[in-house]
């Protein structure tokens, strides 16, 4: 293909003409620099083209080479535990390379080449093949064995395979195909913007735990399905995202830091690989993978990092597992395509966002689900997506986060006022939402409790009833509250303090399983049931405030996983008995 | 080097140049006016032979016939070298003190370079400011970037500078410089700095960007990045902890804007531009720590909230960046609340791993959670009180209200000389929490409150009888 000429610079956006052949989504190289860019407008042989990176001293004549290739990624061994740029490049070898800063023109690949790893067939010479068949198999972490898999296009019959250590070029295996024998190496690539094919998508019926008790009791998101999290600054929604990707129960987690702080994705570097998994134990840098793109890097990788994170997700998925994509944030993505938007000059739609923004919005959450992968063996992989949106001023009618709420099913609405009070995580109850509590209740009665969903909904209509009498107390004062609506705000409030507020940053409290998470509620509705008769039978709230049980039920949380049924025992016993004496107590008034 | 006299368009402070070969963007160019006076410029966009140019004098003066143009093919740089320290420059970095020109030992582009996130080391050493507010409750750690988000007439140039007065970190003597970038404030502000760096015999350490509100108002789109390039070379070539002061961002943001409607973009919000936060994100970013670097920058960034309003564009992208904000509220200014901080919604994102065993003490996480907690109770229970009359608050809320007003009038308020050690902040704290029931704190460890609530309490009640 034909070189191009610079015609034109303005920020991230270059114009070039010559460029006849070339293809919409092609990369090129710009300039004398290879500087990388995409094309994502042709008029003639005239290509509007979005750099990369920094595009500083580019001028009028420079060459532009196209590649012939849409942006893809690499797909193979060494993902996990990486942390790569928008663009796929690995800063640990990019620092290597060109020291603290980041520099321009620098081309690495995605995948170490001279890595070689462990690959043990499951195939051999003579079995038929088609796309998605898993032919073997590498231990990529202690964690995660990676499954080595047929790429689309090419079926036939093993004519050889091999067992050795090899690199993510080396051929391992080879099959005949009828327009003849292709290689098949433990790397393939796929274009970021075009999903991945799966066989088909199944509806989301498993919660996807994540440790944080006011998501998974009142507000959960199902493995394969969409969340998003809204909230203005300083609510909480990268500890929220942090959290998610610790404690979440999926198998891979992939970490988007899109147009956020640098210190946020060191704080991932530093906390991920000395924190541990608390099903195997294991460090959980081991199941992540992360993509920086942070505020300051060019503004047009930010736009495809999102991409490349879910298309390395969406691979994870294929080989059969639950992978968590978390995106930290859409709305740092939506500007950018609103700033390359701006300088094509195209007609804006609101707040100068452009037309596509709500379909590019939906398309990409689109691309979660529980599906049946392609290939044999039959297998199923999920995956979740939970989006941050940062709204300007926290105002929700912004246009990316209505063009979310469209798509998601969750939505875990973070509250300035209840940051303020330091009430984390500050997702207001009142407000959010989840749709899949309908789809996972046979799950949730069959491994959790029987009764955890009502347990679940009498506690928010608890919290909806304190909602309502916190409107009168404001008019009228307490006192003119029945001793029934009091008790009720007791055990709202205890509901509040003792259950929904949790702390991130406390070693017990940061994780709360879903067994602990039933008894827990119990124990607050036990409480509320039993003081609802000793009302019945003449004791006054304001008796109640003082039990010494209400202390113990505050420190529930941080009681630790494998104290916590003898504990909840006791407290149980100790409501029956403490309230008991109270009501005794108003016999012997009386 | 090729020299124009084909400018176009004058526009505003923008100049197209035509017939112009080879510009490239980003380009530094030199306008010389027929009178013979140099003003400089930057390339914003090339197409075909145009070069739509910013000029940062501003273009007085400038006319189509006579006006050469020189484009010098780099960027815009800045000459640095130790004897920085100690100067005063102008916006663009040229000497304003009188002093000689400096000789450099590097010249550095003044946009800098992304720092790769996987050379940062987390930030996670404690800066005792001696500021209770600040220390006690919102935590600064070298390599942060913690703004002020003030108001017109509140002190925060004043808060500013007791922060760079006082600032150390505790049991270190290390080298340790200021930067202060100003972008159109008055002379009796820079002035202020000037003179309080002067007393305490800080200026040798000071260097100084100074674009005052009667320059030219484009240049301080250049003079928070030329204060950070030097920042820059401070910290990361010279290991010296750098603390940078930006004030007012809202100047600079104001600057931007004229340039984007000069330009004739798409406006986002308020007129600024769409990319407001990205162009933010790369003078805010270029704070922080680098792996196997002593020096370190922490970036104090100051600003003026139009009309006290949080939502506005400026603080609310800035907040989104930022690791934190201090927040000042007029109504404690009114209440002769000083510093007027207005610590509920303030937020240190960076405090967590700076404190705590060994860094500051292992009670300061659980007390500032408690603090902040019955501080916004006792808030919320005097709203209420304001509207239902203190009759109907519960013995409990009033407690709460009395906890607030201390709170406010002991732990907040102190004097612009006073500075605190974190030790007596952090018993401040408790002294005040002692008036609440030890039922009420459940935000803290039962251990620390055997220890220190106990301790206190002792002590307070001790006090009163004694």
């Amino acid at each position: 293909m034909k070189e191009g000429r610079i015609i034109r610079v303005s920020g991230p956006l270059v114009v070039a003409e010559g460029m006849e052949g070339v293809r919409m989504y092609d990369v090129v190289y710009v300039g004398e620099e290879r500087l990388m860019g995409e094309v994502i407008e042709l008029r003639g042989d005239r290509a509007s083209i979005q750099v990369y990176e920094e595009t500083g001293g580019l001028g009028v004549g420079d060459p532009v080479f196209p590649t012939g290739s849409p942006l893809s990624v690499e797909l193979g061994p060494g993902l996990m535990e990486s942390i790569f740029d928008g663009i796929q490049r690995p800063l640990d070898v990019l620092r290597e390379k060109a020291g603290d800063f980041i520099t321009r023109g620098l081309h690495l690949p995605g995948l170490s080449r001279e890595k070689k790893w462990g690959f043990v067939p499951v195939k051999k010479p003579g079995d038929e093949v088609k796309p998605g068949d898993i032919i073997g198999k590498v231990q990529e972490t202690v964690l995660i064995e990676h499954r080595i898999m047929v790429p689309p296009g090419i079926e036939g019959e093993v004519v050889d395979i091999k067992e050795g250590e090899f690199t993510v070029e080396d051929t391992v295996a080879v099959v005949r195909t009828k327009d003849g024998e292709k290689g098949i190496k433990l790397m393939q690539r796929w274009p970021v913007r075009i999903p991945r094919p799966y066989r088909e998508k199944l509806p989301p019926e498993i919660p996807m735990y994540t440790g944080q008790r006011v998501i998974d009791t009142f507000f959960p998101v199902s493995k394969g399905g969409t969340a998003c999290i809204p909230g203005p600054f300083g609510s909480g929604k990268t500890v929220t995202q942090h959290q998610l990707a610790k404690w979440s129960d999926a198998d891979i987690i992939v970490y988007i830091g899109c147009g956020e702080r640098g210190n946020e994705m060191t704080d991932v570097l530093i906390e991920f690989p000395e924190l541990k998994d608390p099903k195997s134990g294991q460090p959980l840098m081991k199941r992540t993978v992360l993509i920086a793109n942070t505020s300051n890097m060019p503004v047009a990788a930010r736009e495809a990092s999102v991409y490349t994170g879910i298309t390395i997700a969406e691979y994870y998925r294929d080989m059969g597992y639950t992978v968590a994509l978390m995106a930290d944030s859409t709305s740092r993505w939506a500007e950018a395509m609103r700033e390359i938007s701006g300088r094509l000059e195209e007609m804006p739609g609101e707040e100068g966002y452009p037309a596509y923004l709500a379909a590019r919005v939906a398309s990409f959450y689109e691309r979660a689900g529980r599906v049946k992968c392609l290939g044999s063996p039959e297998r199923e992989g999920a995956l979740t997506v939970v989006g941050a949106v940062s709204p300007p001023g926290g105002d929700l009618s912004d246009p990316v986060v209505q063009a979310t709420l469209r798509v998601v099913k969750v939505f875990w609405s973070l509250e300035a006022r209840l940051a303020y009070a330091r009430h984390f995580p500050a997702i207001n109850w009142l407000t959010s939402y989840s749709l899949y509590t309908g789809n996972i209740k046979e799950w949730v009665k069959k491994n959790v409790s029987p009764d955890f969903m009502d347990l679940s909904s009498d506690a928010m209509k608890l919290l909806e009833e304190e909602a309502e009498l916190e409107e009168i107390v404001r008019l009228v004062g307490v006192d003119a509250l029945s001793q029934r609506d009091q008790l009720i705000l007791l055990a709202a409030r205890m509901i509040r303090e003792d259950f929904l507020h949790q702390n991130a940053f406390h070693e017990v409290d940061t994780y709360t399983s879903i067994k602990k998470q039933y008894l827990m509620l119990r124990t607050i509705l036990k409480f509320y049931e039993t003081a609802k008769r000793a009302i019945e039978r003449g004791v006054t709230v304001k008796e109640l405030y003082g039990l010494p049980v209400l202390e113990r039920i505050g420190r529930m949380k941080y009681v630790p996983e494998d104290r916590i049924e003898k504990e909840i025992e006791e407290i149980e016993r100790e409501i029956d008995l403490q309230l008991k004496e109270k009501m005794e107590g108003v016999h012997e008034r009386v | 080097m090729k020299e124009y006299r084909s400018i176009g368009d004058i526009s505003g402070p923008l100049m197209l140049v035509e017939g112009v070969e080879g510009a490239k963007y980003g380009e530094l160019v030199e306008i010389e006016l027929p009178s013979g006076e140099v003003r400089r410029g930057q390339v914003l966009e090339v197409h075909f032979d145009k070069a739509l140019v910013q000029v940062f004098e501003g273009t007085q003066g400038i006319d189509l016939g006579q006006t050469k143009v020189r484009f010098l093919a780099k960027g815009i740089e800045i000459p640095l070298s130790m004897d920085i320290l100690g100067r005063i420059f102008d916006g663009l970095g040229r000497p304003k003190d009188g002093g000689p020109p400096i000789i450099p030992e590097v010249k550095r582009n003044i946009n800098g370079a992304p720092i790769n996130p996987y050379a940062r080391e987390y930030p996670n050493e404690f800066i005792q400011t001696g500021i209770s507010a600040i220390d006690g409750l919102n935590p600064m750690v070298r390599g942060q970037k913690l703004p002020f988000f003030s108001g017109s007439g509140l002190p925060h140039n004043r808060l500013a500078a007791q922060v760079a007065r006082q600032a150390k970190v505790l049991g270190k003597e290390e080298k340790f410089a200021v930067v202060f970038g100003a972008m159109g404030i008055t002379y009796e502000e820079a002035e202020f700095f000037i003179q309080d760096f002067t007393r305490t015999g800080a200026l040798e350490r000071v260097v100084m960007f100074l674009n005052l509100a009667d320059d030219p108002a484009i240049e301080r789109i250049a003079t928070p990045r030329a204060a950070l390039t030097a920042a820059e070379y401070l910290a990361f070539d010279k290991d010296i902890h750098v603390l940078v002061i930006l004030t007012d961002m809202t100047n600079y943001c104001e600057a931007l804007r004229e340039i984007s409607a000069a330009r004739k973009e798409v406006p986002g919000r308020r007129g600024y531009p769409g990319y407001l936060y990205t162009d933010l994100a790369s003078i805010y970013e270029r704070a922080g720590r680098i792996k196997g670097k002593k020096g370190s920058i922490t970036l104090l960034p100051v600003l003026t909230m139009p009309e006290d309003d949080k939502t506005h564009p400026i603080p609310d992208l800035t907040g989104y960046i930022t690791e934190g904000q201090i927040i000042f509220s007029r109504q404690l200014h009114r209440k002769k609340v000083s510093p007027p901080i207005d610590v509920l919604p303030s937020l240190s994102r960076l405090k967590d791993k700076g404190i705590g065993k060994g860094k500051t003490r292992e009670d300061h996480a659980d007390l500032y959670n408690q603090l902040y907690a019955a501080y916004a109770r006792g808030k919320e229970a005097q709203e209420l009180a304001m509207i239902l009359g203190e009759a109907a608050l519960s013995e409990m809320d009033k407690l709460y209200v009395e906890f607030a007003e201390r709170f406010e009038r002991e732990y907040i308020s102190q004097g612009e000389y006073e500075d605190r050690s974190v030790e007596e902040t952090l018993d401040l704290g408790w002294k005040l929490l002692t008036m609440l029931p030890r039922s009420e704190l459940k935000r803290i460890r039962e251990e620390y409150l055997d220890k220190y609530y106990e301790r206190f309490r002792k002590e307070v009640e001790g006090g009163s009888s004694g």
